[in-house]
C-alpha cells in the first residue's frame, strides 16, 4: 500500500497528539460529571421539589383573528366566544355514570363520547379531550349548574370566527378551513398548529398571515390531578391585523338582493382608481357553515351542485359578451378608418355570408342606420358588415387593448382569462382555418369570444376615464391601532390608445343607449344622473333554435340567453362603473339594466 | 478472501462488550421513556429499537469481514455517492416537520446525513494518509480538506439539519487538527472564524437565532426551547444521587420532557437512575472512547489511525453536545445521544463506524 506504514517521526507526532486528545477527553468528561454533580447533588433537592409540586404544563393561547370592515368601517367579520366541552380522563370517577348524565343532560351519544375518549386518554390522561364544540348557551347553562356532579368535565371558551351578515360578500371574504398537513410546514403558516382554522380563499386566504396574529401561551402550574394552580409565565397572544375592504356595504347588499334567486355576477368599481365597491356572485354560500362544521353530505352537496356556489363568477365566470362586444368592434372601425360615422347602411334584419343568413335581433330590420343609431339600438346587421370588413385579427387587437380576453390582475387572484380568438389560435386549437362566418358572429360577441364581468367593468371604466385600465383592488388598508401595514394605491395596468374624437363618438352612443327613445338600455335611466351603458344578450343557443319554441317562456331555463349590462355614471365625471351578468336572464335591456338602476339609486342616494 | 484464523484471535471482545452493555441500557431506558404511551405506539418504538440494534450488530460484524484498506480505495467514490444522495434528498426527500432529511428506498427510509458522517471520516483519512509529513502543514494546504468538508455540510444545512452539519464540522476539524496543522496555523485559522461569527449569526434563520438567544436567556422563550431546557434540568436534577427508580420518573411519565425518547433520552436516565446511573453511563462512553484512541495508537498505518480517530470523534462530539444540551450547557440543537437515543439511521451508521473501528483493531497485528 502506498500510504501504509509510518515513518518514526510521524509515529512520534501521532502518539503525542493522541495523548493530548486523551487529556482533552478526560477534561470534558470531568466537566460533564461536575455539571451532573451540580444539578443532581448540589441543587438536586430543589429540583426534586419542583418536579413533585410544580408540575408546569404549557397552555396554548391562540390569538384573536383580525376583523374585517367595509370601506366606511362597518364591521363585517368578527370573532365571538364559542364554548367547547372537554373531559379530562384522569379526573373521571365513574365513566359509565358520567356518560349517562351527559346523555340525560344535553343528549350526548355515550358511544361517540367513549370513542373520543378512547383514542387520546391513554396517551396523556391529564390532557383535556375535546368532546363537543360550540355548546349552545342553553346546554352551557345546564352543564355549568351540574358541574359539581360531573367530575372530569370542563368547559373552555375560545374565540370563533363569525361572519355577521352570513353569505354577505362571501366569495370575496372567503372561508376558513382546518390547516392541512402539507400547509403546516410552510413559512406562511409557521405560527399555526395542527387543528387551526386558516383562511382557505378570498381575503381570509390571501391575508391569512396578517389576520392570524401571533399565538401566545402560558406555563401553568398544575397539581398532580392536573388542576391549575397558577400561571408561572405568560406570553400574550398578539391579535391579528384588521382589514378594511374597499367594498361599500349598502351597494353590496343591493347587488346581492338583485341576484337573489338568480345565477349571476355584479361588479361595481370606482372607474378612477380601480377600487372595487361591490363584488357579488350568486348563488352564494355562508362561510359560517365551514366554522360550525358541516357534515359530509352537506359538503358534498356544495361541491356537487351544478350551480357551483363556490365559484366567484365576477372573476372566474367566462361568458360570451353578446352585444356589449360591439363597443370593441365600433372602436376598431373608427380607429382603422373603416367607419364613416355619417354613412348609413340598410338593415333588412338579415345579412348573408356565403350560403348562410345571419339575423338581426330585430326581425324586420332597423331600416337605415348610421354609426350612432347602430350602437344605440344595437343593430346586428351593421356590425356584421363592419366586422366582416375589419376581420378577426383586427377586432381581436382592439378587444385586447380594451382589456378583454386577458386577466385583469384582480388582487385576490383565482381569475380566469376569457378568450379573444384569432386566426392563429383557431388553427392551433382546432386545426382548421378561421371562417368568415365566424368573424360575423364574433362582431356581435358570439362565436368563441369569452369574457369575465371584471373585464367588462374595466372596459367601460376605461372608455369614460380617459383610457386608463386599472388593476381591480379590494383592500383599502390593513393594520391595527392606527398602524397601517398596507394602504391602497391605484395601479395603472394599461392604456387604451385611441383618438379622443373616436372615444367621444362611442361615449355619445353609450349615453344614447340609456337616454334616447329607442335605446336598448332605457330601463337603467335615473332621474338627475347621466347614465351611459350598453346592453348585451348572449345567446346560449342560436336564434333559429330559439324560434322553434312558440313563446320565449317555453324555452327551458338552461337554454335562455345570458343578460348583460355594463354602465357608468355620471358620464361627465364618472364615479361608479358596473358590470351585470344574469345567467339565462333573457335580454340585457330587461334582465340586467333595471338592476343597474337600483345600484345607481343606492350609490348616489337618488 | 478466506477468513484468517488470526483475526478471530484478535477479535476485539472489549469493544463488543462495551457496545452490548450500552445497547442494553439504552433499550431498558427507552422502555421507560415510552412506558406512559405504550398503548399509543410506545411499545412499537421499543420493539423497533431492539430490532435496529440487532441489525446494527449484524452491520458491525459485516464491517469486520474485509480488510479495511478496501475502504481506503473506495473512499472517494463513496464521497461522490454520498454527495449525490444528499442532493437527491433535497430534491425528492420526505418532508417531516419542516425539514427534508429522509430518503425512501424500497420502503425503507433513512437519513442520508448519517451516512455522510462516516463517509467524511473515510474521505479525510484517505486524503491525509496520502499526504506526507505532518505537523509542518501550513494554512494554505488546508483548503482542499476544508472544501471536502464544506460541500456535504452546505447540503445538510439546506435540509435543514443544523445539528448534523455541526457534528460534521467538529469531527472534520478534529481530524484536521489531529493530522495536519501545527499549532500556529491553528491560531491563524481560529482568528478568521471568530471574525466570521457575526456573518454566520446573520445567515442563521430566525428560529435558529432564537434558539441561541433562548439558551442565553431561557426566560425569553417560556413556551419553546426555554421550556425544554428547564424541564430537562428539573428531570435530571430531581434524580438526586440514587434516582427515582425504574419507571418512576414523574417528569417522564407525565410527559413534561419533550422528545424524551430521542433528544432527551439522557434526562430520562438521569431522572430514574440518578447521579450514579448518569455517571455510570458516561463512564461506559469514556471507556469506549479511550479504547478507540488506543486502537488508533496501535494501528499500523496512517489511514487506520486517522479513521479510528474520526470514528471516536463522531461518538465523542455527539455525546458531549447531547449531554450538554440536556444539562443546559448548550442550546437545544437536536442531536440525539449516540448509540442511546431512539432512531434507526443514526444507530445503524454508528454501528457501521464501530465495525470499522473493530476491523482496524483486529488487523493491528497483521503485516501488509
Amino acid at each position: 500500500m502506498r500510504s501504509s506504514g509510518f515513518d518514526p517521526v510521524s509515529v512520534e507526532v501521532f502518539n503525542r497528539r493522541l495523548r493530548i486528545l486523551t487529556l482533552c477527553v478526560f477534561a470534558v468528561f470531568a466537566v460533564l460529571v461536575l455539571r451532573l454533580w451540580f444539578l443532581q447533588i448540589l441543587n438536586g433537592p430543589s429540583y426534586r421539589v419542583q418536579s413533585e409540586n410544580n408540575r408546569i404544563q404549557l397552555q396554548d393561547i391562540p390569538p384573536f383573528r383580525g376583523m374585517i370592515f367595509d370601506r366606511r368601517g362597518e364591521l363585517l367579520v368578527d370573532n365571538r366566544p364559542s364554548y367547547n366541552l372537554y373531559i379530562i380522563p384522569e379526573q373521571i370517577q365513574d365513566q359509565k355514570q358520567l356518560l349517562k348524565s351527559l346523555n340525560l343532560l344535553i343528549g350526548l351519544e355515550p358511544q361517540s363520547v367513549r370513542d373520543k375518549l378512547g383514542k387520546e386518554s391513554h396517551k396523556y390522561p391529564f390532557k383535556p379531550v375535546l368532546i363537543k364544540k360550540n355548546v349552545s348557551r342553553n346546554e352551557l347553562a345546564i352543564v355549568e349548574t351540574n358541574l359539581f356532579n360531573l367530575p372530569g368535565v370542563m368547559v373552555q371558551v375560545k374565540p370563533q370566527r363569525y361572519y355577521i351578515f352570513g353569505s354577505f360578500a362571501s366569495h370575496l371574504i372567503g372561508y376558513l378551513g382546518e390547516i392541512s398537513e402539507h400547509q403546516l410546514g410552510k413559512e406562511k403558516y409557521k405560527d399555526n398548529r395542527p387543528g387551526d382554522l386558516i383562511g382557505k380563499s378570498g381575503v381570509e386566504g390571501e391575508w391569512q398571515r396578517s389576520l392570524h396574529g401571533f399565538r401566545g401561551g402560558a406555563q401553568v402550574e398544575v397539581d398532580a390531578a392536573g388542576r391549575k394552580l397558577r400561571v408561572v409565565s405568560r406570553k400574550r397572544p398578539l391579535p391579528g391585523m384588521n382589514v378594511w375592504l374597499t367594498i361599500d356595504k349598502d351597494l353590496q347588499i343591493t347587488a346581492e338582493n338583485a341576484l337573489k334567486g338568480k345565477k349571476g355576477a355584479i361588479v361595481a368599481m370606482n372607474p378612477k382608481d380601480g377600487e372595487i365597491l361591490a363584488l357579488a356572485s350568486s348563488p352564494a354560500y355562508d362561510p359560517n357553515w365551514f366554522i360550525v362544521g358541516m357534515d359530509r353530505t352537506q359538503w358534498a352537496e356544495i361541491m356537487r351542485s351544478k350551480d357551483s356556489p363556490l365559484q366567484n363568477r365576477p372573476i372566474s365566470g367566462q361568458y360570451p359578451p353578446g352585444s356589449v362586444f360591439k363597443i370593441a368592434v365600433a372602436l376598431a372601425g373608427l380607429e382603422e378608418g373603416v367607419v364613416d360615422p355619417e354613412e348609413e347602411i340598410f338593415c333588412t334584419g338579415q345579412f348573408r355570408v356565403g350560403n348562410h343568413t345571419y339575423r338581426c335581433w330585430k326581425k324586420y330590420g332597423h331600416g337605415k342606420v348610421a354609426f350612432h343609431r347602430a350602437l344605440v339600438e344595437s343593430c346586428d346587421v351593421y356590425f356584421y358588415k363592419l366586422g366582416k370588413q375589419l376581420g378577426v385579427d383586427t377586432i381581436a387587437r382592439y378587444a385586447r387593448m380594451l382589456g378583454l380576453g386577458k386577466r385583469a390582475e384582480f388582487e385576490l387572484g383565482s381569475e380566469k382569462a376569457g378568450l379573444i380568438p384569432t386566426r392563429r389560435w383557431k388553427l392551433k386549437r382546432w386545426g382548421v382555418p378561421w371562417q368568415t362566418g365566424e368573424t360575423v358572429s364574433m362582431a356581435i360577441g358570439q362565436s368563441f369570444v369569452l369574457v369575465t364581468p371584471m373585464q367588462m367593468v374595466r372596459m367601460i371604466s376605461g372608455i369614460f376615464n380617459g383610457g386608463h385600465l386599472y388593476q381591480p383592488k379590494v383592500i383599502k388598508w390593513v393594520g391595527k391601532d392606527g398602524n397601517k401595514i398596507y394602504q391602497f394605491t391605484p395601479t395603472l395596468m394599461d392604456r387604451i390608445n385611441a383618438k379622443p374624437e373616436n372615444m367621444e363618438l362611442i361615449k355619445d352612443a353609450l349615453l344614447g343607449v340609456v337616454n334616447e327613445r329607442r335605446g336598448t338600455g332605457g330601463r337603467a335611466r335615473v332621474k338627475g344622473l347621466t347614465v351611459a351603458g350598453k346592453t348585451g344578450t348572449a345567446q346560449v343557443i342560436t336564434l333559429e333554435k330559439e324560434e322553434e319554441f312558440e313563446q320565449k317562456s317555453d324555452i327551458p331555463v338552461e337554454f335562455r340567453d345570458h343578460a348583460w349590462f355594463v354602465a357608468i355614471a355620471p358620464a361627465e365625471d364618472p364615479s361608479l362603473a358596473l358590470a351585470i351578468l344574469i345567467e339565462h336572464g333573457g335580454h340585457g335591456g330587461s334582465g340586467a339594466a333595471p338592476i343597474a338602476k337600483e345600484m345607481f339609486k343606492t350609490y348616489f342616494k337618488k | 478472501m478466506l477468513f484468517d484464523r488470526r483475526l478471530l484471535q484478535h477479535f476485539d471482545w472489549i469493544l463488543l462488550v462495551l457496545l452490548i452493555v450500552i445497547a442494553t441500557i439504552s433499550v431498558v431506558n427507552l422502555y421507560s421513556a415510552t412506558y406512559a404511551i405504550k398503548d399509543a405506539g410506545g411499545s412499537q418504538i421499543f420493539a423497533r429499537q431492539i430490532y435496529w440494534f440487532l441489525i446494527g450488530f449484524a452491520v458491525l460484524l459485516l464491517m469486520t469481514t474485509f480488510d479495511y484498506h478496501l475502504l481506503e480505495r473506495l473512499a472517494y467514490s463513496a464521497y461522490v455517492v454520498s454527495l449525490a444522495l444528499l442532493v437527491t434528498v433535497l430534491l425528492v426527500g420526505k418532508v417531516t416537520s419542516g425539514s427534508q432529511r429522509w430518503l425512501s428506498l424500497g420502503g425503507i427510509s433513512f437519513q442520508v446525513s448519517e451516512i455522510a458522517k462516516i463517509v467524511i471520516v473515510l474521505t479525510l483519512a484517505k486524503y491525509f494518509s496520502e499526504r506526507g509529513a505532518d505537523a509542518e502543514a501550513r494554512l494554505r494546504d488546508l483548503w482542499q480538506p476544508l472544501l471536502l468538508m464544506a460541500i456535504p455540510c452546505i447540503l445538510i444545512v439546506k435540509e435543514p439539519d443544523l445539528g448534523t452539519a455541526l457534528v460534521l464540522v467538529v469531527v472534520s476539524f478534529t481530524i484536521i487538527l489531529f493530522t495536519k496543522v501545527n499549532w500556529k496555523s491553528l491560531l491563524i485559522l481560529a482568528l478568521p472564524s471568530l471574525a466570521a461569527a457575526p456573518f454566520i449569526w446573520f445567515s442563521l434563520k430566525a428560529y435558529q437565532q432564537r434558539r441561541i438567544l433562548t439558551f442565553l436567556r431561557p426566560e425569553m422563550d417560556p413556551l419553546g426551547a426555554g421550556y425544554h431546557i428547564n424541564q430537562s434540568k428539573i428531570a435530571i436534577g430531581s434524580g438526586l444521587f440514587w434516582g427515582k427508580g425504574f419507571l418512576k420518573g414523574t417528569q417522564t411519565r407525565l410527559h413534561f420532557l419533550p422528545e424524551q425518547h430521542t433528544d432527551f433520552a439522557f434526562s430520562v436516565l438521569a431522572e430514574e437512575w440518578g447521579f450514579v446511573g448518569a455517571v455510570f453511563l458516561l463512564l461506559l462512553y469514556l471507556l469506549l472512547i479511550l479504547w478507540g484512541i488506543a486502537i488508533a495508537t496501535s494501528s499500523k498505518d496512517r489511514f487506520g489511525s486517522i479513521v479510528a480517530v474520526g470514528v471516536v470523534a463522531i461518538v465523542f462530539w455527539q455525546l458531549v453536545i447531547n449531554v450538554c444540551m440536556a444539562t443546559g450547557l448548550l442550546p437545544v440543537v437536536g442531536i440525539p445521544l449516540v448509540l442511546f437515543s431512539y432512531g434507526g439511521s443514526s444507530l445503524i451508521s454508528t454501528m457501521a463506524g464501530m465495525g470499522i473501528l473493530m476491523n482496524i483493531s483486529m488487523r493491528r497485528f497483521m503485516f501488509q
